[in-house]
């Protein structure tokens, strides 16, 4: 036999997969009788497959230590997070909603700033935001399009509904690993696809290369696209290569390309030859040393002008960052409402501004209930969990969001969905959350169907970060009931 | 194509191809020694010198025996030629330009150097060593065939043909060098070796796999002459070192700025066209003529590397970068 799932009980928790012991939601049938009616030494044969495949395939992601950078094994659990079609149709639209006006925030923040003399968002926020770029002001990318790659991070609560838990407009990472666990999850349970409507994921990189070739100065069938990574330490490294491999791009470092008359080329075996378009993975500060940080040798003295003058691309732009803000994310409702004029189809999390003194004194009177975060970290670091924390972390909290109010939002403790991960050869639940990819140029809006599932392996954990104990699984949307 | 790129391609040629014979070498060694009389003086040594690790070899270990040498040329950390270290850098190059090669080329390098890390340091001993170096030998042609059969005959793979042939030239040259310096000891011997020449230089050509093809090349019996004619001169043969060159050659001819390179390849094959390894004076002169196209070897790389390769201002660049 294989798994018991009267055994599995992920009360208080909505279930992704299960609605009550022993009944699987509509969507998920399929693949919760056949865990079910599968010996479980298969079951232990198809983890073992799924282990090798990783192992063989060389999907890995670096961790950063002190003993030196290790390169691990993507940890990875082989049953699937089902998603009914309907229901992801829904939030496809809410997700397509949020960047445009997202994208529409950007581009009149570093020009006319209507929204701000308008009042609907505070000067100060802008101002005082670290992510914003004085050297960006004034310019205007292709199609006004300035987050043209876009990660959004959302949770179900207990209520099943979804919700944004934040947005992230500067390098996302995780979409080759959304890409390679479906290829996993076909090599280890290949009868189910054939009996199963699952969409495929696959074109990514073909929507990715579009998106980058539509915004190419030079109007080319096939612009020069160039994928700029830190190098071979980055923690996303697998990441970049895999992007440029799918697109068929170069995967150029810093040391690669020179400006030369504000234009950008790289380095090549017949001399110099011009790029068109950056697909950067490192971050604003280290892109240019002419503008930003002077001692970064990841980026490339010049990038800025060139940029500035139109003779080269970026994706994302510069500045664009502005918009995934933490403190800013609780403004997003509002800017969906002022740019489109319409509802936000998914809704934020409610969150608490700490620079706003009322919200303050709540958060600081309720921090044993409240999960606080930073306005500019990312990777789950330096977040407070006020009910698992200490009180000795709590207090050195509170000095912290005293300090710095602007810097601080506070949200309840969402009760995260679950989903079943295999353990030994049972099921049981653990906290997961969804972050599909959305891409953007002035020609159209793709989101990936579906997304990169992320579970905190730790029993109770909510932390579903893969540098702390997070795994990650295989995300169908299933387009018929079964 | 990417100056770094190609740079990573042509050392991820080498490397595998380093591997591959370094495996080559401990085959022969092995399969040669078991057909010497004891006493002869022909001993693991040898390979230590050959292979030029005769320093790095001397910190780690005092006696030069099978076990150790074979250790040292499969498994040892500080020796940087050994066949474990050439996966791992085969490996990390491959890594690095994963957007160039097929896929399946770098799960095949990638799985290769699992196994190796797994099984190299239990693989001294004669039956285990057999089995490693054979996985080694083989994955190397799997990798050859696919890349030949499955990735386009673009630029970057004119920079593995080159980094292959030419570490190729290079070891066949190091493994005819074993026949040579065999022989040469043979004089300090208290054992007549000459009986056993024959056998020697068979155990070469197997090693290259060259045994049969030299068999139907050359009608006369296996003699010392005409196997290093053969190992040098054939260009039929795709282990010959005339043979890389000229391989080398036509990859270059397809690159661009390839002047100077073909000059210098050119040079390299006129030199051991000419030569008369045979009527070389003795086993002294011609261990030093060996030695001299080795030099010719680097002085194509440098070439190379100087022409399409990041400069040493931008390498500088480079090793910033990965520093931070």
């Amino acid at each position: 036999m294989g798994i018991d799932w009267n055994a599995y009980n992920s009360a208080p928790f909505y279930d992704e997969l299960i609605s009550t012991p022993g009944n699987a939601r509509k969507h998920a049938r399929a693949i919760v009788s056949y865990l079910h009616k599968l010996k479980s030494e298969e079951i232990g044969a198809r983890k073992h497959a799924a282990e090798v495949a990783i192992t063989t395939m060389g999907i890995t992601f670096t961790v950063y230590s002190d003993a030196g950078n290790i390169d691990r094994d993507w940890p990875f659990d082989i049953i699937p997070r089902v998603i009914a079609a309907k229901e992801w149709a829904v939030a496809e639209q809410g997700l397509v909603q949020r960047l445009q006006a997202l994208n529409m925030f950007i581009d009149d923040i570093y020009n006319d700033q209507k929204i701000l003399k308008d009042k609907v968002v505070p000067k100060d926020l802008i101002t005082k935001s670290k992510n914003f770029r004085k050297a960006c002001v004034g310019m205007k990318p292709v199609g006004g399009i300035w987050a043209h790659i876009c990660g959004t991070d959302l949770v179900r609560d207990g209520d099943g509904q979804f919700y944004v838990l934040e947005d992230n407009l500067r390098v996302p990472s995780g979409v080759s690993y959304m890409l390679e666990n479906r290829a996993v999850t076909k090599r280890v349970f290949p009868e189910l696809f054939e009996d199963l409507t699952i969409l495929p994921i696959s074109d990514y990189p073909t929507q990715l290369f579009d998106t980058l070739a539509a915004i190419s100065p030079r109007p080319l069938d096939y612009p020069e696209v160039v994928v700029l990574t830190p190098g071979v330490y980055n923690s996303a490294y697998f990441e970049h290569a895999y992007l440029a491999q799918r697109m068929g791009a170069e995967l150029v470092e810093g040391s690669d390309l020179v400006v030369e008359d504000d234009h950008v080329f790289m380095r090549t075996i017949s001399g110099l030859s011009k790029v068109d378009v950056i697909y950067r993975r490192i971050d604003d500060l280290f892109l240019d040393p002419e503008v930003f940080f002077k001692d970064s040798a990841l980026g490339v003295p010049g990038l800025m002008r060139a940029w500035l003058k139109g003779n080269v691309a970026l994706a994302n732009a510069p500045g664009a960052g502005v918009a995934d803000d933490k403190v800013l994310y609780t403004y997003v409702p509002a800017i969906i409402k002022y740019y489109l004029d319409q509802e936000p189809i998914i809704e934020n999390v409610p969150s608490f501004i700490c620079s706003d003194e009322k919200q303050k004194q709540h958060v600081l009177a309720n921090l044993d209930k409240l999960v606080v975060k930073p306005a500019n970290e990312s990777g789950g670091y330096g977040m407070l969990m006020g009910p698992q924390a200490t009180k000795k972390q709590r207090n050195e909290f509170a000095e912290l969001i005293k300090a710095d109010p602007r810097n601080y939002i506070a949200q309840p403790l969402l009760s995260l969905s679950t989903a079943p991960v295999l353990v030994g050869d049972h099921a049981e639940p653990r906290h997961v959350d969804l972050r599909p990819f959305i891409l953007q140029s002035g020609q159209g809006s793709y989101v990936t169907a579906g997304g990169l599932t992320r579970v905190a392996l730790v029993k109770g954990s909510y932390i579903v970060n893969s540098s702390q104990g997070g795994g990650s699984k295989d995300t169908w949307i299933v387009s018929e009931d079964g | 194509m990417l100056s770094r790129v190609a740079e990573r391609l042509y050392w991820l040629a080498r490397h595998m191809e380093r591997a591959e014979n370094t495996a080559r070498l401990v085959n022969v060694y092995s399969n040669l020694l078991l057909d010497l009389p004891k006493g002869s003086k022909v001993g693991w040594e040898t390979l230590i010198h050959i292979t030029g690790g005769d320093q790095v070899f001397e910190e780690t270990f005092k006696n030069k025996d099978e076990t150790n040498v074979s250790s040292f040329l499969i498994a040892q950390k500080s020796n940087m030629g050994s066949i474990l270290n050439s996966l791992i850098m085969a490996r990390e190059n491959a890594r690095t330009t994963r957007e160039i090669i097929p896929a399946e080329a770098w799960e095949l390098i990638n799985d290769l150097y699992l196994y190796a890390r797994s099984n190299a340091a239990k693989s001294s001993g004669r039956s285990s060593r057999q089995v490693f170096l054979k996985r080694v030998i083989n994955s190397s042609f799997q990798l050859t065939g696919l890349l030949s059969g499955c990735m386009s005959h673009n630029h970057a793979y004119d920079f593995v043909v080159m980094g292959r042939n030419l570490e190729r030239a290079d070891m066949t040259s190091r493994i005819i060098d074993v026949g040579v310096a065999s022989l040469m000891n043979h004089a300090k011997n208290t054992i007549d070796i000459i009986p056993y020449e024959n056998s020697l230089w068979m155990n070469v050509l197997r090693s290259l796999n060259g045994y049969q093809m030299y068999r139907q090349h050359v009608q006369d019996r296996v003699n010392g002459e005409d196997v290093v004619d053969f190992l040098l001169l054939e260009p039929s043969f795709p282990r010959t070192v005339l043979h890389c060159l000229n391989r080398l050659v036509e990859a270059a001819g397809q690159l661009p700025n390839n002047e100077n390179s073909l000059r210098t390849v050119a040079a390299t094959q006129r030199k051991v066209r000419d030569s008369k390894f045979s009527e070389l004076l003795d086993t002294n002169t011609q261990h030093d003529f060996i030695d001299q196209i080795q030099l010719e070897f680097a002085a194509i790389h440098n070439e190379i590397a100087s022409t399409w390769f990041l400069k040493p201002v931008e390498l500088q660049q480079q090793t910033q970068t990965n520093a931070a």
